[in-house]
């Protein structure tokens, strides 16, 4: 058992065979080992999501964060690829799913894959893996408080984003979500919205409404960041993930 | 929270940003997480030109309190000059 990575910049196929940047880490023992997409925030493709997929790799996954502006252009700095893409509307759901597809599958055909995928998003990405639970079949998704699951964005809201709860039936795995108390998007009653919809499906979900907290408590460089929440919710990733992805 | 709202606008005039001075022709105002200011939210001012790539941007995050200071300033600036000094519509005039 060694507990040495590799991690770097690596090529994957996303939605209509489009190239994009993606950052991967995965532990170098030859154990078989899961898979985790991870989907960055609305900011982009930073430096602290890069670190949330070697933290993966570091608890014997293989993981990957494509990065959903790389269509901005390579060698942009992912800062102005952000805002590029924000200028744009954001980015297209049918597009998530597909370069979500790609990432799996460049997951998938990794020595030691064993065949199981988890997604989690943060912000953006909460809504997005919830998207992408419901588009394709994986095993496991962690939506962490991702905003516009039940309700619908305000009326000049320039994204292209609606609310997916109509979809819920067709989640195709268990579903961990973890939120913040003092969160108003979403707000603890949307949370609750999603956990009726999910128990009246019969569909599988684990939901943590953390108290002292709002969006963001697990980026560690903004200031929402709150420790007791960030500890306890990656334990919670963890079991989640130990329980749906081994082999 | 993520507002995502964006005031989106038509600019005339120039910036400086990581690769040099370019022509900036669109602006966006939006109140959101700032990428680099340490704070949950600011008043985020993108200076672009969409039409030289995604690099030709400069971006600027400052709390509410800054933002409304600067628009003041602005202002100020402008009420302090005659009228139509700092105006497109003087290029030619002033040949």
């Amino acid at each position: 058992m060694t507990d040495a990575m590799w991690a770097g910049t690596v090529a994957v196929t996303g939605h209509e065979g489009a190239e994009l940047e993606a950052y991967a880490a995965r532990p170098l023992g030859s154990s078989p080992h899961g898979g985790v997409v991870v989907i960055h925030h609305m900011p982009g493709y930073d430096e602290a999501t890069k670190e949330i997929v070697r933290s993966f790799a570091a608890h014997g996954y293989a993981a990957i964060c494509p990065n959903l502006y790389s269509r901005e252009g390579a060698g942009v700095s992912p800062d102005d690829q952000a805002a590029a893409a924000r200028a744009k509307g954001g980015v297209p759901d049918e597009q998530l799913v597909g370069d979500v597809a790609g990432a799996a599958a460049y997951l998938k055909g990794l020595e030691h894959a064993n065949g199981k995928i988890g997604v989690i998003g943060y912000c953006s990405g909460g809504r997005q893996t919830f998207l992408a639970a419901c588009s394709l079949r994986i095993d496991a998704a962690v939506d962490c408080y991702g905003a516009f699951v039940v309700t619908a964005p305000p009326a000049d809201f320039p994204l292209t984003a609606e609310p997916l709860i109509s979809r819920a039936a067709d989640l195709s795995c268990p579903l961990l979500g973890l939120f913040g108390a003092d969160d108003k998007f979403p707000s603890p009653e949307e949370v609750d919205v999603l956990a009726a919809e999910l128990d009246k499906l019969g569909k599988e979900h684990e939901f943590h409404v953390f108290p002292d907290a709002g969006h963001g408590f697990f980026a560690t460089d903004r200031p929402n960041y709150r420790p007791a929440a960030a500890v306890e919710g990656w334990k919670k990733v963890f079991g989640f993930f130990g329980r749906h992805l081994a082999a | 929270m993520c507002t995502y709202l964006t005031e989106k606008i038509r600019m005339d005039g120039a910036a400086k940003g990581a690769s040099g001075w370019f022509t900036v022709t669109d602006g966006m105002v939006y109140v959101d997480h700032p990428y680099h200011a340490c704070q949950e939210h600011t008043v985020n001012i993108d200076l672009t030109n969409p039409a030289e790539g995604p690099s030709a941007r400069v971006a600027i995050e400052l709390t509410e309190e800054a933002a409304l200071a600067l628009v003041d300033a602005i202002n100020k600036a402008l009420a302090a000059a005659p009228p139509g000094l700092a105006s497109a519509a003087g290029r030619s005039a002033s040949l």
